[in-house]
């Protein structure tokens, strides 16, 4: 089974030196899952200061600067493993190091009929 | 003897562990639920003919088996032979349907985990566990929990949802998994007995079921899992059981321990659940469960309330204090010291709990502040402590308890 793993945390909680260490450690599990043909795909985001939320209403565009909701944690990254069930996601999101600060949400991913 | 009435036999002693076994298999809960019914039909048209088969648990799930096939197979021409469907098709058709006994019982041993499994929310796995390891109706988990049976039935699709769509497996877990989650499903059961020994609220007949159901779901898992922890709990439930008949009286009003007829308590349950503690005790790995078993155990062995051997009590206590410190804990052991030493220093105690804040919204806090009170003749602050506790609680039995007390304050000099 495909699930996703979101990494939301608060942007503000960690060191520029503890962001390092956590994108090396991140790599390394990557790498790892990699071999075990367990990753799919995976990425840190940007700030939220950088996102644009965009609604169609009406047929008329409305842009916005900012993420979709004001809150403290926020979206910081993904996961897109794919595993045995939900136990193996539950033990790989255990070893991401921004699970100790935050928060990982884990999301099967809706498995459709096989696109051409 | 009527084949009929050994088929009966057979489904209320095997049908969980059918279905616990397809479940596996199939992967599916409503195709394992069909495909269980479906069997004992088979087995009741075919045994009545032929006579029961020598293994007819290992019969009953190779019918179920291929009933699911067969419905596989046409669900697949009816959506186009949908890839997904076939390969599992293949899979369960692949597998060796020669299975151990050892095995099917793993297999109840695994749905209970799944249920029980701490992605699904709590509110939920209590009634799942009930409709699919006990095989409770929906109607009469609802009357139990006093809701009505589709907003039940809801709860259990909820559930059963999370399990297919999120792949929450059916699986033992890992050793080092086990105890966190071994603490999921005991506290499940726990939850069960409560709903159905609290009886409080609601009508006290449905809610009895509850507790047998829950000290047979502790048994089977004792059976399947011989953990020191889930033979406390065992041994817990089996000694407030013990004393269901004598806890409330005629009127349905609390009759407090002390007070309570001890000839009446039901000694066979007693002996087994002092067994078990015995037993978790000698393996050193016991846990919350066992203390509070062993506290109730002696209570139990006192003839007379007079002769509790309170001392045990409270060294019990801080043993419990120690792997499980929480205020409530440390409250009933201020109870115990009042009882071992004097009433002052329990009454010390409390005020000690009370004053850092912790349990100040707890009624059983400030009722046992008003006994303490009202036993050392401090009638004035032994009624505001009652008229506290009686403030903080909606249960109808736990508020006349705490009037009686406030009455016999009024009439006392």
């Amino acid at each position: 089974m495909k699930y996703m793993l979101l990494i939301y945390g608060a942007e503000s909680c960690w060191t520029e030196e503890e962001r390092t260490t956590c994108m090396l450690e991140s790599m390394q599990i990557c790498e790892e899952l990699a071999q075990q043909g367990k990753w799919i795909d995976s990425a840190p985001l940007h700030s939220v200061t950088t996102a644009t939320s965009l609604r169609v209403r009406d047929g008329v565009k409305q842009i916005t600067d900012g993420p979709f909701a004001e809150t403290v944690e926020q979206l910081g990254g993904y996961y897109i493993i794919d595993v045995e069930h939900l136990d193996d996601a539950i033990a790989i999101a255990a070893r991401l190091p921004p699970a100790k600060k935050g928060t990982v949400e884990i999301r099967p991913l809706f498995p459709l009929p096989d696109k051409p | 003897m009527d084949p009929r009435l050994v088929i009966e036999n057979i489904y209320r002693s095997e049908s969980r562990k059918v279905f616990a076994t397809l479940v596996r298999l199939l992967g599916d809960f409503d195709l394992a639920e069909e495909a269980t019914h479906e069997a004992f039909t088979v087995a009741m048209q075919q045994w009545s003919a032929d006579g029961i088969p020598p293994n007819p648990t290992s019969w009953l799930i190779s019918a179920g088996r291929f009933k699911a096939i067969d419905a596989m197979r046409r669900q697949a021409r009816f959506q186009n032979l949908q890839p997904e469907l076939i390969r599992r098709l293949g899979e369960i058709e692949g597998q060796n349907q020669l299975l151990a006994e050892q095995e099917i019982q793993d297999n109840r041993l695994r749905l209970i985990f799944t249920c029980c499994h701490p992605a699904i929310d709590p509110r939920i796995q209590v009634p799942l566990t009930l409709r699919e390891v006990c095989g409770l109706t929906t109607e009469e988990i609802a009357r139990a929990f006093l809701t009505t049976p589709p907003t039940m039935a809801q709860r259990i699709v909820r559930g059963k949802s999370k399990i297919r769509d999120a792949g929450i497996p059916f699986a033992i877990p890992d050793s080092t998994e086990i105890p966190a989650r071994l603490d999921s499903v005991l506290s499940v059961i726990y939850l069960v007995f409560n709903e159905g020994y609290s009886a409080s609220s609601g009508e006290s007949l449905t809610r009895v079921d509850l507790s047998d159901e829950a000290i047979r779901l502790a048994r089977l898992l004792v059976d399947l899992m011989p953990d020191p922890e889930a033979m406390g709990l065992l041994a817990l439930m089996l000694l407030h059981e013990s004393r269901r008949v004598t806890r409330l009286d005629a009127d349905g009003d609390i009759v407090l321990l002390e007070d309570q007829d001890r000839s009446q308590w039901d000694q066979a349950l007693i002996v087994e659940g002092r067994e078990f503690i015995q037993q978790s005790l000698r393996s050193k790995r016991f846990g919350v469960y066992t203390l509070q078993a062993a506290i109730s155990a002696v209570h139990s062995e006192a003839r007379v309330a007079l002769e509790t051997d309170w001392a045990q009590i409270v060294s019990l206590y801080d043993m419990l204090l120690r792997v499980y410190p929480s205020p409530v804990v440390e409250l009933n052991r201020a109870v115990a010291i009042a009882m071992r030493d004097d009433l002052a220093a329990g009454l010390a105690l409390i005020d000690g709990i009370l004053d850092r804040g912790d349990l100040s919204d707890y009624y059983l806090a400030h009722s046992a502040r008003g006994e303490l009170l009202r036993r050392l003749g401090r009638s004035s602050e032994s009624r505001s402590a009652f008229q506290r506790a009686l403030s903080l609680t909606k249960q109808a039995p736990e508020q006349r308890f705490l009037q009686r007390r406030l009455h016999s304050l009024d009439n006392s000099p």
